[in-house]
């Protein structure tokens, strides 16, 4: 009876530390988080959604888009990184030369001639030109004065790195706990069965694009494997031969026979607000990096 | 044992008590596994041909697939190891279930729960939160139920004449209690009108999952194959010190796992989750020795009988397990997060690991409780080898799938296309699966529901015998009373305690 008892209590205290640790520390710590800074920039983070976008979440949610799609962006790490803005009055074949010299007389620059020399081999003077991609900071400050010096401009900054983020649109850093602030309930997926839709509204930011895609995936990725979205349309009969100005306007194999017009309902323009309202491209101090537009 | 003999209840009497409670989660489960079942093949049609629901709404993957999982888990998983659980706790007992006309009433009320969550999601008001996707009035029934399931078996364990307890009384014990912890606090956070916000409320879902899935399971899977492994072997489970050390372990580090790594939360949560999953292989592989060394050298033959069952889901708790701690390894996650992996584990968690169990205790439990042999014995048996080989074709295709998608994802030279294209041939080999376990899932059911019609016939002739003999001599009828002799064949049945 003592051991019961015993069992019991050890049993309860497991239990009761898992919740404290999981359920209660959590919500301590971000279940009264309020909107962050975005670096440099006096603006908030994350932006409210339009009323129309809060009304896509719904829609999101009940038609279960995050069973193929997450709404995360992972990174693996960060670096610093250089790169040729404007050569002056340099060609790009004298450069490369002067680079080498810089590369093999500086001791502090001689660790990663082998990395610069990579990066500029078969460079044909295209711009921008990342010169050199790392954890090292030294040898940016360093290639860059000496740049500076001979009225080359570069730019240095901190990318995220990771597959997410090298695919292409997919977004520019991780995805952190303040960006899910105004999302109710918060869906983070858990299956790419879909591409991530973290970012989706910086890569597709047009509401047509977005309501065409619904309508029929195949209509602009051939191989998509998306099913159609099809009853968040209605199919109607064009009054007086004229299309309605938010009909879609579609490839012709993909558009209904006759004289009928393709219309979103307002739970497909929700949706699509929703989706262009997904952002991931503002840098904060927990994931940061170097906007393209604030370094110009 | 000695100084309960002469007050102890003939074991058929316990079961007899167990008959109407047992009979009517039972049928409501093996009932939404076959929905469940043939549910998730619906939802897995859209990757086969996906524009084949564009024009309805309620049987897209999205809506379908949570309806599934949520049968499997809510409908199937949990009332059936309820049932199991009250039955062990009156046996292990020796007294009658207590309040039995409780976990009756709360048992229709978990089904009605059950069928109303089922419908909220296929209509589209599903709470968005994976494996709580019931809404409020759904999961109000079913806390509701649960608590008053709870209740009649704690107070049949509180009622107890053998004092002693045993490992599965911890296990089942605490099964109970962390449901209710659990899913009461899940519910009271996201299904409420002032959620937290922003990202807690993924924390608090991934904590609930893997306390359902994981944890859940693993308590009432364990704590009954630990109950019915030593009966069947015809020995004492091999150390119960061991099995408190197995215990202990898995809700001491097993209740931290579940934050994925590299998710979007504090560093400091998926590190301690990544922790809690390395400790957690020891309660694994100890209660999978332990089970070993239980049943070692016991000859039973098991030919798809209910040792089959258990003994196949305490392999598949291991291996399961096992591949789910992996998942929680940080370099692992970077393949197998976001890919098809962590489906094939989890379905192979609810049916390879707690179905095989469950499905073996019910086939075990039935006759006993109904007085009666199963009327398709033989379908019992085929119901093992297509759950076997079902789980196996559903479920590995899914895992090498996932790791291969896994792959593709990893590398950004891939087009994403190709990388979900990749697991697709997968998925038609997992559907094959998928339909040998629902033409299980029928066996099982067929079994139950003549059983029940069965008895009800009985019932039927037994009120026409009676009324029929009082018409003509009186009162006639007599209860039958409890047959000492038989009592005494039946009690050593008992002896072996696990």
């Amino acid at each position: 009876m003592k051991t019961g008892f015993c069992v019991f209590l050890a049993a309860f205290v497991a239990l009761g530390a898992s919740w404290l640790g999981l359920v209660f520390g959590p919500l301590k710590q971000l279940g009264v988080a309020t909107e962050t800074k975005i670096l440099q920039s006096d603006d908030k983070w994350p932006v409210q959604r339009t009323g129309d976008a809060t009304l896509g979440l719904q829609v999101y949610r009940a038609n279960g888009c995050a069973a193929c799609h997450t709404e995360q962006i992972r990174q693996t790490g960060a670096a610093n990184e250089l790169s040729l803005v404007n050569l002056g009055v340099h060609q790009a074949a004298d450069l490369k030369d002067f680079i080498a010299s810089l590369l093999g007389t500086m001791p502090e620059l001689m660790n990663f001639s082998n990395a610069v020399a990579g990066n500029l081999a078969g460079w044909d003077g295209k711009l921008p030109k990342v010169i050199y991609s790392g954890a090292d900071d030294t040898v940016i400050s360093l290639l860059g004065d000496k740049l500076k010096a001979v009225g080359v401009k570069t730019e240095a900054r901190v990318v995220a790195t990771g597959a997410d983020i090298a695919r292409m649109g997919w977004g520019v850093r991780q995805s952190v706990a303040a960006d899910y602030l105004y999302d109710q309930p918060v869906q983070l997926g858990s299956l790419r069965a879909g591409p991530d839709l973290a970012n989706i509204g910086v890569r597709s930011p047009d509401l047509n694009w977005q309501l065409q895609h619904l309508y029929a995936p195949k209509s602009i990725t051939p191989n998509s494997s998306m099913p159609a979205f099809r009853y968040l349309f209605t199919v109607r009969a064009k009054v007086g031969g004229q299309s309605s100005p938010d009909a879609l306007v579609l490839p012709k194999e993909f558009m209904p026979a006759g004289n009928l017009e393709v219309v979103p309902t307002a739970e497909a323009k929700q949706l699509a607000a929703y989706l262009v309202s997904l952002k991931n491209n503002a840098p904060l101090y927990e994931a940061p990096f170097t906007p393209i537009t604030a370094a110009k | 044992m000695n100084s309960a003999e002469n007050n102890s209840v003939c074991p058929n009497e316990i079961d007899a008590s167990c008959r109407v409670p047992l009979l009517v989660l039972f049928g409501g489960a093996a009932l939404w596994l076959v929905l469940g079942l043939a549910l998730g093949i619906v939802a897995m049609l859209s990757f086969h041909k996906p524009d084949m629901f564009a024009d309805c709404p309620f049987l897209t993957f999205g809506h379908a697939q949570a309806a599934a999982n949520d049968l499997l888990l809510y409908g199937f998983a949990i009332p059936a190891a309820l049932g199991v659980t009250l039955w062990i706790f009156a046996r292990l007992s020796q007294a009658k279930l207590a309040l039995p006309i409780v976990p009756v009433v709360a048992a229709n009320l978990w089904h009605v729960g059950v069928l109303v969550g089922t419908i909220s999601i296929l209509l589209g008001f599903s709470t968005g939160h994976p494996w709580l996707e019931y809404p409020r009035g759904a999961s109000v029934l079913l806390f509701a139920a649960f608590m008053l399931i709870a209740v009649s078996a704690v107070a049949t364990m509180g009622f107890r004449l053998n004092r002693e307890l045993y490992p599965s009384h911890w296990f089942l014990f605490a099964a109970l209690l962390w449901f209710v912890w659990s899913y009461g606090t899940a519910n009271l956070f996201l299904v409420c009108n002032h959620p937290p916000r922003g990202v807690v409320q993924a924390v608090i879902g991934w904590w609930l999952t893997n306390n359902l899935i994981f944890v859940w399971l693993a308590l009432a899977g364990v704590g009954i194959a630990f109950y019915f492994l030593p009966k069947i072997a015809g020995k004492p489970l091999a150390s119960s010190g061991y099995a408190l050390f197995g215990f202990l372990t898995l809700v001491f580090f097993g209740t931290w796992v579940g934050i994925p790594q590299g998710a979007p939360v504090p560093a400091w949560l998926p590190t301690v989750s990544a922790f809690g999953a390395l400790l957690s292989v020891i309660p694994v592989f100890a209660l999978g020795i332990l089970a070993r060394k239980t049943v070692w050298g016991a000859k039973v033959p098991c030919f798809g009988g209910p040792f089959c069952f258990i003994r196949f889901g305490m392999l598949s708790f291991v291996a399961a397990n096992l591949l789910y701690i992996s998942e929680f390894c940080p370099r692992a996650s970077r393949v197998l997060d976001f890919t098809w992996f962590n489906a094939g584990v989890t379905q192979w968690q609810l049916l390879g690991f707690a179905g095989m169990i469950l499905c073996g205790a019910i086939y075990e439990i039935l006759p006993r409780v109904m007085a009666r042999e199963l009327p398709f014995a033989k379908l019992a048996k085929l119901n093992f080898f297509l759950f076997a080989g079902g789980t196996l074709l559903f479920v590995i295709p899914l895992l090498i799938g996932g790791v291969e998608q896994g792959m593709k994802l990893r590398d950004s030279n891939i087009p994403f296309a190709d990388a979900s294209a990749v697991a697709l041939k997968f998925l038609r080999i997992s559907t094959t699966g998928q339909l040998l376990v629902l033409l299980g899932a029928l066996c099982l059911l067929l079994n139950i529901f003549v059983m029940t019609l069965q008895w009800k016939l009985g019932l039927l002739k037994t009120v026409v015998v009676v009324v029929k003999d009082s018409l003509v001599e009186g009162s006639a009828y007599q209860p039958l009373p409890c047959d000492k002799s038989a009592c005494a064949t039946l009690q050593r049945d008992e002896e072996v305690k696990p």
